[in-house]
């Protein structure tokens, strides 16, 4: 089947890819018998009819893949044995469990297992989580790209510190400040736990560390010396938009290294979103700009599971969202400035990080990208500018912080970019892990103490518990479990190794069309220390 | 205090069972309020009231010594003793082992006579079933042995197990062993019967006193410090149970005793609606992995799974035994296997899972014997769960070992100093436990390894040979090549190399011992203890003359194979020893007498600072250079002539091998071959490998592992220190005569024994036997402990075997006794009375024809020996 496309692909030009897109979907579509394709509606649409509208990618990228395509897969391939499947679902799957005792505190974080899925190629999302030192708590964060995959990159390296740094109490900026002057080693602020996939730009190191010392001066510059009190939620605020400013000078100052200039350029026209969450004791604060959720998972009393969500999507669902935007720009653009439930009619999220073509004025954009290097000067997409921009800017990169203050019976948190929330109902999300969790951690010792138990009846008991804990037992990761049904799931909501294997046995490039980057983090709260946090007040 | 023991034991048996112990407890407790001062000196002070303490308090008294504390940190039959499951098995894969469960069970079913303390002795029977017919094999092998040493039993067929038992599903089996004087036994009963009568017997018994250490000087034991107060005594003896590893380590000299506790479950059961008999045999599913005993009229059954849990790794006091949590998750493996043996058991109600840790240990046999290192410290714990089973005998034994310096038993594998210190790592002890604990129900193959704590102990060469396909075991911790794969060869899984039949490595050892024979190959033997004997004078001879039973007198550079004999003239360690200089030595003994040997030596070395004795085993690398080419590639490689006239046999010289310089090149090879064993220093190990591989390739040199060694040894009639010589064979049973020298000129120790002996005879004979009508391809193969018949009378056991690839049959070593027909009386062994029988060896119940040899069969092998190559190092099972 394939064969016929690849004839076609050298052929194909940017304004016919959805026409042959259209094709090659349902080709696959009757071949994989899958019952109901995921149509992706990619975020950005660039090409302004939406008939034609699928696909936005930098036009080198592009080139690669069909070429590449040319040698790669044949349809033998649709098949998958279960432990291909497990090892492609496990291949970014990541654990890390708060040590019991590391002398200083008691941590409500018992540990978090993490997950990504690719369906684009490369991976669009991001994720990042870390300690913080110098102050209590731990930073998690899921971060959606779009337009590439530059800048949720920057956002997942960088965003941390900024947030981190802001919640420093003026002493200790003092004093790094001090270190970074006199050529002393630096006090560490945060300890990552990343997966061996999870790289850092090594070439970028140099020019983010100043960014982010020139906002640590100013900090302490602006300090009064009065407040000692650090608030999280005016700290996670001002983090999220100095970076968001710093990415949009950073690419109008430019650099005189090209790859840095380009790779500057590159973070400033794509853009991400994020939702981030903080967690100390039992305050938890969630910053969230776009459409990734978090929500947390609460076992009520009689053990089942409901699911609170934290965040609000900033999209075109979400009422308070076409409000505001309505309200920051005239009246005559009412209707412009949301069309077809997208931001000037292409753009999802109604808040992102980067994506400087909804945020610069039409000169600055031209300016730049003319005196930028060749390569974005070819690029389609940055030339081109939005429809009725009259007003920008038109997006920001301000999160909406929600606080909220654990109790015993909120067992975890589950943060997940909008690939996630698309397949699954939150409650099923909730639901799915609070039995993954419990299954494997939470199931009560039997004890007979007392009652009359005959020895057949204790042992279809156990083998009753036997069997439920096997089947958890084949991911040692929640998150792993969670993309295993999110990708899986029959629509009787049990995970169907057929329909799981040909999911991920698409090609790279199809993939996309049946669904989006999936990416995941389970945070689990230890109830003990929740609850002594509890009972001490 | 007896009257105390007295109102415990009353009241247990006024509320018989478990539930009802607490009560006594405290009553028990409530009696103590007026506590008795320890006494402040003892001859003999014991800590630990389970079984093994009273046993060996109860033994030691019996023997007449009186002055001995008993110390019990809790109450007398608490711990592991309180909570055993009472099983009195005799089916034991060890000879030693089914003679201590034979006279625990003797002992046991009198005690209740002797003490008037009810015991609950039930005389029950034991049911050993079989699956497969591997296990099987297993079981007509423990047959054999236990018929010989007088334990009735009987291989019976699935039909007769139904027969004497009411409930089992029999339907799986292919036969099973029934053992008819098999018990079970209430083990606090017999532990406060034992205390009861010591306690009568003069011994002091104080519970709820703990000893906190060993107070040591000079390498000696002065006495016991406990939370009460101090007690001066002699001996100290640790069976502390679980705990001993911790006292042990708790002294400011540690004494390392190797092992590890893990939780071991069973099920307790109301009766059945018509109660189960109280004589109902016990039942040992081994391939189901559980045992099952009647107990009031309900069942017990627990097993060895296969996860077991370790506990206590960090060591005492983190929980309380009595608080352990039942884990019916854990158990569920066992518990389906109980209901599929007894599906009618369904409906019987379930009146709880107990959770009583056991005490493992490395090698899953018990612990006894004296400290290496503190002289009067004994040790007897870590019954590997049991400890009922083995409690008579192990406390007589050790008893003798106290009294009269030896136990009339060879008990060498229970011997504490098999171990090293690198045994008593927490890490290792943890992990190989839980190796140890499933093995109690796996089946029990030849030459089985152990898969953790290895790769602890290397040679420099490890990774040269592991990469050329070198199959590794382990011996003392230390890694040794069995036998090197080709690249082209693939052999089976382990799992499925486990057989009683012809192994599949059979053609590749062949290669290895053609090899030998004819071209040379070189194996890696780094493994032997090394010791080093120096003296500014004439100390060192001395010393030695008086150890050893050879006359070590010799010029320099000669080597002298010798043992190192105890008074009754056994082989302590069986040993060469190369004279260096005229004042140091190079001594070479198997690897596991790393331990005992230096013990030994220190023991009987006079305080001398002018003397040294330094253990230089981690020094030198070994190579052996084996088979006829092997002087032509060291001659290549030290452009020194290797001639027998310039380098005879059995000599020693420090020369140039490649570009290293003083290698200490020897003249034999362990094996009877022609060629040399290379004692590098260890930084030029693999210069000297590289170079003797590259120069040897023309010659048809190549690796060679541990089986082809023992092949060509036991064909050569040459026995092994620890397997078939032992602390009660002397060299006259084994016809080493030679190598003892009586008038040397000075005493040695064992030599009136010896001159004793030679003047009376011996009363056994280490023999050869070449099986005759063996199939090797389709019969099962010979290992060791199958009994020797002569003229249809059972006559000894075989300690060794292998196949001789030059003789194309078995070999096995094994003593013949002379046990008169009326009276069963050991008479003297002549050379006649061997050549005069008929031989046949019984494997697993099936007896082989077989020819007894005195003497190697030297006519059969190819390749002349010259005179003096009477090279017959036995430095083996090292």
């Amino acid at each position: 089947m394939p064969a016929p496309t690849q004839l076609f692909f050298p052929l194909i030009r940017n304004c016919e890819l959805s026409r042959i897109y259209g094709t090659a979907c349902y080709c696959h579509h009757k071949h994989l018998c899958c019952s109901s394709p995921y149509i992706p509606s990619s975020r950005l649409r660039y090409t302004p009819h939406p008939a034609y509208a699928t696909f936005c990618r930098p036009k080198e990228n592009w080139w690669q893949y069909t070429q590449g395509r040319r040698y790669s897969s044949t349809p033998q391939k649709f098949y998958l044995t279960p432990p291909q499947v497990n090892s492609i679902l496990k291949a970014n799957e990541y654990s890390f469990k708060v040590p019991e005792f590391d002398g200083k505190n008691v941590s409500s974080v018992l540990g978090f297992d993490s997950n990504q899925l690719p369906a684009n190629a490369p991976i669009e999302d991001r994720r990042s989580a870390a300690t913080c030192l110098q102050t209590r708590g731990m930073l998690l964060g899921v971060f959606d790209g779009h337009a590439g995959c530059a800048c949720s990159q920057a956002v997942s390296e960088r965003l941390f510190y900024y947030i981190a740094v802001s919640l420093l109490p003026h002493e200790t900026l003092l004093e790094i400040e001090n270190a970074v002057e006199s050529g002393r080693a630096l006090l560490p602020i945060l300890q990552w736990h990343k997966h061996p996939n999870d790289y850092f730009s090594k070439e970028a190191s140099k020019l983010y560390f100043n960014s982010l010392r020139t906002y640590w001066q100013e900090l302490i510059d602006l300090n009064t010396g009065e407040s000692t009190d650090i608030d999280v939620k005016e700290a996670l605020i001002n983090a999220f938009k100095r970076l968001d400013n710093d990415i949009s000078l950073e690419a109008q100052v430019g650099d005189p290294n090209s790859f840095l200039n380009y790779l500057v350029l590159r973070v400033a026209f794509s853009g991400a979103t994020a939702c981030v969450a903080h967690v100390d004791g039992v305050d938890l604060h969630v910053a969230n700009t776009g459409d990734s959720r978090a929500m947390l998972g609460v076992q009520e009393e009689d053990g089942s599971w409901s699911a609170v969500t934290l965040s609000n999507d900033h999209n075109a669902q979400n009422e308070r969202e076409l409000e505001r935007l309505k309200l920051e720009h005239p009246k005559n653009e009412a209707k412009s400035v949301v069309k077809q439930d997208r931001l000037l009619g292409l753009l999802m999220p109604f808040r992102a990080f980067g994506d400087v073509k909804f945020k610069w004025s039409i000169d600055l954009q031209k300016r730049v990208i003319e005196s930028g290097p060749d390569q974005l000067n070819d690029n389609e997409y940055t030339k081109f500018i939005p429809p009725n921009y009259h007003t920008p800017p038109y997006l920001t990169a301000e999160p909406e912080v929600t606080y909220h203050r654990l109790r015993p019976q909120d067992k975890f948190l589950v943060l997940a970019t909008d690939g996630l929330w698309e397949t699954m109902h939150r409650q099923d999300v909730v639901r799915i892990v609070g039995e993954y969790l419990t299954g494997m951690h939470h199931q009560q010792p039997i004890a007979v103490g007392g009652y009359k138990v005959t020895l057949g009846q204790m042992h279809g008991l156990l083998t009753e518990r036997r069997a439920k804990m096997s089947s958890v037992f084949e991911d040692q990761n929640a998150a792993t479990h969670l993309i295993r049904h999110a990708v899986g799931n029959n629509e009787f909501g049990a995970v169907d190794h057929e329909r799981l294997s040909k999911m991920l046995s698409l090609p790279e490039e199809l993939a996309r069309m049946y669904r989006d980057d999936i990416t995941i983090i389970v945070v689990q709260f230890n109830s003990h220390v929740v609850g002594a946090y509890q009972n001490q007040e | 205090m007896f009257s105390r023991l007295l109102l415990i034991v009353r009241r247990q048996r006024t509320s018989p069972g478990w539930q009802n112990w607490s009560s006594a407890r405290r009553s028990a407790s409530a009696a103590e309020a007026h506590s008795v001062a320890l006494p402040t000196q003892a001859q003999v002070v014991i800590c630990g009231g389970g079984i093994m303490g009273t046993s060996v308090a109860y033994h030691l008294s019996k023997m007449g010594w009186k002055d001995i504390v008993l110390l019990e940190q809790g109450r007398l039959a608490a711990g592991s003793t309180r909570f055993c499951a009472g099983i009195l098995s005799t089916a034991r894969h060890l000879t030693i082992e089914q003679k201590m469960a034979d006279y625990s069970n003797k002992l046991y079913s009198q005690l209740e006579q002797e003490t008037g303390i009810q015991t609950g002795y039930i005389r029950t029977g034991s049911i050993s079933l079989a699956q497969t017919q591997d296990r099987l094999i297993s079981l007509k092998r423990i047959n054999s042995r236990l018929n010989v040493i007088g334990i009735p039993s009987e291989i019976i067929s699935p039909k007769k197990v139904a027969e004497l038992h009411p409930f089992l599903n029999v339907h799986d089996l292919v036969g099973a062993m029934h053992v008819p004087e098999d018990a079970v036994v209430s083990s606090a009963d017999v532990a406060l019967a034992l205390a009861s009568a010591a306690s009568q017997n003069g011994v002091q018994i104080y519970d709820r006193t703990s000893v906190l250490h060993v107070m040591v000087k000079k390498a000696q034991v002065t006495g016991v410090e406990t939370d009460k107060g101090q007690i001066e005594c002699q001996y100290f003896v640790n069976c502390a149970g679980q705990w001993a590893y911790e006292l042990g380590l708790s002294n400011e000299e540690p004494v390392s005793i190797p092992l590890h506790a893990c939780e071991h479950f069973y099920l307790l059961t109301r009766p059945l609606e018509t109660p189960l008999q109280s004589n109902t045999p016990t039942i040992v599913d081994a391939d189901g992995r559980i045992y099952i005993r009647n107990w009031q009229g309900g069942i017990l059954s627990g097993g060895f799974e296969k996860n077991p849990k370790p506990i206590f790794t960090e060591g005492k006091n983190q929980l309380e035994i009595q608080n352990l949590q039942e884990d019916w998750d854990h158990f569920e493996p066992l518990l389906s296997s109980l209901l599929r043996r007894m599906p009618e058991l369904e409906t019987l109600e379930i009146i709880k899972l107990v959770n009583c840790p056991e005490t493992f240990t490395p090698d899953m046999r018990c612990i006894m014997g004296e400290s290496p290192t503190v002289q009067g410290y004994f040790v007897l714990a870590g019954m590997n769960s049991a400890g009922l089973s083995f409690g008579g005998g192990a406390g007589k034994y050790l008893a003798e070992w106290m009294v009269y310096g030896y136990p009339s038993e060879n008990v060498w594998e229970l011997d504490l100093k098999r171990f090293g210190a690198l045994q008593s790592s927490r890490t290792f002890l943890r992990h190989r436990v839980m190796e140890v604990m499933p093995l109690m129900y796996d089946l029990k193959v030849p030459r089985w390894d152990f898969q953790t704590g290895r790769q602890l102990r290397t040679s420099p060469l490890y990774d040269r040979l592991d990469a050329q396909g070198a199959r590794w075991m382990e011996k003392h911790g230390f890694e040794r090549p069995k036998y090197f794969v080709p690249p082209d060869k693939d052999l089976l899984a382990l799992e499925q190399s486990k057989t009683f039949y012809k192994p599949d490595w059979f053609e590749i050892v062949e290669s290895e011992v053609k090899c030998c024979k004819e071209a040379v190959c070189v194996i890696d033997m780094s493994s032997f203890t090394k010791f080093e004997i120096t003296s500014t004078g004439d100390q060192a001879l001395e010393m030695l003359q008086y150890l050893f039973s050879n006359d070590l007198d010799v010029p320099v550079g000669h080597i002298v194979h010798t043992g190192m004999l105890n008074e009754g003239g056994g082989y302590e360690n069986d040993c060469s020893i190369a004279r260096l200089s005229k004042r140091s030595f190079f001594m070479i003994s198997p690897t596991d007498q790393q331990v005992h040997c230096w013990a030994w030596l220190k023991k009987h070395m006079p305080e001398d600072s002018n003397l040294l004795l330094e253990d230089v085993s981690w020094k030198y690398t070994a190579l052996n250079l084996i088979g006829p080419r092997a002087v032509d590639v060291l001659s290549e490689l030290s452009y020194a002539p290797m001639t027998p006239d310039h380098f005879p046999s059995l000599f020693c010289k420090e020369m140039s091998v490649g570009y290293a310089n003083g290698i200490r090149v020897m003249s034999m090879t362990h094996t009877g071959e022609p060629g040399f064993m290379l004692y590098i220093p260890i930084e030029y190990a693999l210069h000297v490998y590289n170079e003797v591989m590259s120069v040897g390739q023309k010659y048809g040199i190549r690796n060679a592992g541990y089986y082809a060694l023992r092949s060509l040894r036991i064909e050569k009639f040459f026995a092994f220190w620890g397997q078939d010589l032992n602390t009660l064979t002397t060299p006259l049973e084994c016809g080493r005569e030679s190598r003892v020298k009586l008038e040397k000129g000075m005493d040695f120790i064992g030599r009136d024994a010896l001159l004793q002996q030679k003047q009376n005879g011996v009363y056994k004979r280490l023999t050869m036997f070449i099986l005759d009508d063996h199939d090797t391809d389709l019969d099962l193969w010979p290992w060791w402990g199958e009994p020797i018949y002569r003229n249809g009378q059972y006559v000894g056991k075989t300690t060794s075997s292998a196949y001789s690839y030059t003789l194309e049959r078995h070999v096995c070593l094994g003593f013949v006794h002379n046990f008169s027909e009326d009276t069963g009386e050991e008479q003297v062994v002549t050379a006649d009375f061997i050549n005069r029988g008929e031989y046949e060896i019984d494997i697993a119940g099936h007896r082989f024809q077989a020819k007894a040899k005195l003497y190697p069969v030297t006519s059969l092998f190819t390749h002349k020996r010259r005179k003096d190559d009477v090279e017959l190092s036995d430095l083996h099972g090292k």
